[in-house]
């Protein structure tokens, strides 16, 4: 059976939430209703389940393996070629801190973008559904749906206040 | 702080990106001319390899002249794009948002820019690769941890890294705003860059919490670079007058100093060469000033401090700089004219409502606030140099030549330069953060009058 996308535009950011309340009455799935903003509405805006993200998690990897570079990059590098410099140790561990800490900071920051970019499900083809009228203001609800509710769904968005629907 | 009026998305996205969709009569003879000095730059550091630094003013005793001061002056500009962003983003300042772009994309050109100074200065940059690679290579030795000159390049390189990911995480909603509204080859390049955004509220959701945390992961990176880079003079036991404990912070709030003023200085620009004045507002710019008032004593009080300390001790080594400083010229004159037009002046022109919201006076101010900050190394630097000192065979002063000009000159352009091209390919004002903005706004009754306010999500 053939997938669908149904896209639903709303002018009211209330339209649009009463538009996933009544796909939600309808028995369409929650995780198959998607909203479409060309800014953040506030969580929770349209009544859209609550999305879970695991990015907190990137930054401790990133930082974790950025101080290992680090300390590898500052205790290798001299002991290759053990010159004491000042009768300093060859090791010294508050020169190392400073290259150690940005290693740290710098894999963290780094992935945390990767983060960012793979929980966002980037890069992601563009659903055929899409309309640029998104970008300028109207609130998108796509819906995937199987080829037999499509038209049923395209019907509740029409119902609900959409100005315009599109089915790919 | 909520002067604006709510305007239409599609009205947002035609302002916002009339930069990059029409081009303004002055944009390209802006972009000749300043590609213009930085081509004579240009050709002027090529001679300047060729020749050898005997052309620069640089001689013994005094080996960090003007390269070295424009190095700290434009890493001290980059400072403002994460105290602008990252600090008001975390404590949801609702007027960072038309500004933030403008600051983080400063950031960028500023330290690429400030990054060419010490590799200009070492008179062969091909010698650069040493930071990284073993400088003999037969048997393995690497560059000496220990020293600060090598801490510098990892804590700028992890900032430049940072400030450009911070900015490109931002800039993703924009493509594909950017995508929609553009045609042909501009479209198929935007349309790479957005990745298939769509902006759905997982996307969304991510955009916000990444906001946050790289807010927070940056904020520690900003304050150890500057730190760091006053570490290549604080930790230098040789030059006397650069051995001081409070170099760091007292770096790191005049770079915050002067980095705020340029970005308040490039927003009034941006307001008036785009006609941006629903966006950059005076209410903004007065936030600023008031922001920049906190941040100038701040800093004069680091500025006293390390005055007084400095004489307080009564230390031989000191005295000598300080009356080098302050009694000898034409070092009490550039003193004199740091001191005014870093603090008293540009406080005065901050002091009034009603100067805050004239942008020619704030223009002024934080014009005069970059001037002296530019003379403040320079003032720390070369005396510091050419006060005699034990073990030093030979004495001299310090005179720039025309090449080191027209080098420091170049470097204004290019930040300039990178400014305009910047504009011509992606928004200075982030689009979602002011449309975000616009929703939230909304007005309530108290008692008798009706005031406008912003909600906040937590």
């Amino acid at each position: 059976m053939a997938i669908k996308t149904v896209l639903g535009l709303f002018q009211d950011a209330n339209q649009a939430a009463d538009a996933g309340d009544a796909l939600k009455e309808s028995g369409v799935s929650e995780k198959d209703v998607d909203f479409l903003t060309d800014c953040p509405y506030p969580e929770g805006a349209f009544g859209e389940r609550e999305e879970p993200i695991r990015l907190f998690l990137f930054p401790f990897i990133g930082g974790l393996l950025g101080f290992v570079g680090g300390l590898m990059i500052t205790s290798m590098t001299q002991m290759a070629y053990p010159l004491i410099t000042g009768g300093k140790p060859i090791l010294s561990l508050p020169p190392m801190a400073v290259v150690m800490y940005e290693g740290t900071m710098l894999g963290a920051i780094l992935f945390t973008v990767i983060g960012v970019i793979f929980e966002s499900r980037l890069p992601h083809k563009m659903t055929e559904a899409y309309d640029e009228r998104v970008s300028q203001g109207y609130i998108g609800v796509l819906v995937t749906s199987n080829d037999d509710n499509s038209q049923q769904v395209n019907d509740i968005l029409s119902n609900a206040g959409a100005v315009d629907t599109k089915i790919a | 702080m909520q002067e604006g009026r709510v305007l239409p998305p599609a009205q947002i996205n035609k302002d916002l990106l009339t930069s990059i969709l029409t081009t303004p009569k002055w944009y390209w003879p802006a972009v000749g001319v300043c590609s213009f000095i930085v081509l004579i730059a240009s050709i002027v550091v090529g001679y300047m390899i060729n020749k050898g630094l005997g052309i620069t003013g640089l001689n013994r005793p005094v080996m960090w002249g003007f390269f070295i001061t424009n190095f700290v002056f434009w890493i001290g500009i980059s400072h403002a794009g994460v105290m602008l962003s990252a600090i008001l983003r975390l404590a949801k300042a609702e007027w960072r948002r038309p500004a933030s772009r403008a600051a983080e994309v400063l950031t960028i050109f500023s330290l690429m820019t400030a990054m060419t100074m010490p590799i200009i200065h070492t008179g062969r940059p091909w010698r650069i690769l040493y930071w990284v690679f073993p400088y003999d290579f037969a048997r393995g030795i690497f560059p000496n941890i220990r020293s600060p000159l090598v801490w510098d390049p990892s804590a700028i390189l992890t900032y430049l890294t940072s400030s450009v990911l911070f900015v490109f995480i931002a800039l993703i909603p924009d493509f594909g705003i950017l995508r929609d509204n553009t045609t042909g080859i501009r479209k198929k390049v935007y349309t790479m860059l957005a990745m298939g955004w769509q902006g759905n509220v997982r996307q969304w959701k991510l955009q916000i919490v990444a906001g946050v945390l790289l807010s927070a992961l940056i904020l520690p990176v900003f304050v150890s670079v500057h730190s760091i880079v006053s570490w290549d003079f604080g930790m230098a036991v040789s030059v006397k007058a650069w051995h001081s404990t409070i170099f760091a912070p007292y770096f790191v709030v005049g770079a915050v100093h002067s980095g705020v003023s340029a970005v308040v200085f490039v927003l009034i620009l941006l307001r008036w060469a785009y006609g941006w004045q629903d966006y950059i507002r005076k209410e903004h710019v007065e936030a600023l000033c008031r922001l920049l008032i906190v941040v100038a004593t701040g800093w004069f009080y680091y500025f006293c401090m390390e005055i007084i300390f400095g004489i307080y001790g009564r230390e031989a080594d000191e005295i000598a700089i300080r009356t080098l400083q302050f009694a000898t010229y034409p070092w009490n004159i550039i003193m004199i004219i740091f001191i005014v037009t870093t603090y008293f002046l540009p406080i005065c022109l901050w002091s009034r409502k009603i100067w805050r919201r004239n942008l020619y006076l704030v223009s002024a101010a934080c014009i005069s606030v970059n001037i002296g900050m530019w003379l403040e190394r320079y003032i720390l630097f070369i005396p510091g140099q050419i006060n005699k000192q034990v073990f030093t065979f030979t004495w001299a002063s310090y005179t720039p030549s025309v090449f080191e000009g027209i080098i420091v000159l170049g470097t204004f352009a290019l930040v300039t330069l990178f400014l305009l091209l910047f504009s011509k390919v992606m928004p200075l004002i982030p689009l979602y953060d002011i449309k975000e903005g616009d929703i939230l706004k909304t007005e309530i009754q108290v008692g008798r009058r009706t005031v406008p306010a912003t909600f906040r999500e937590d």
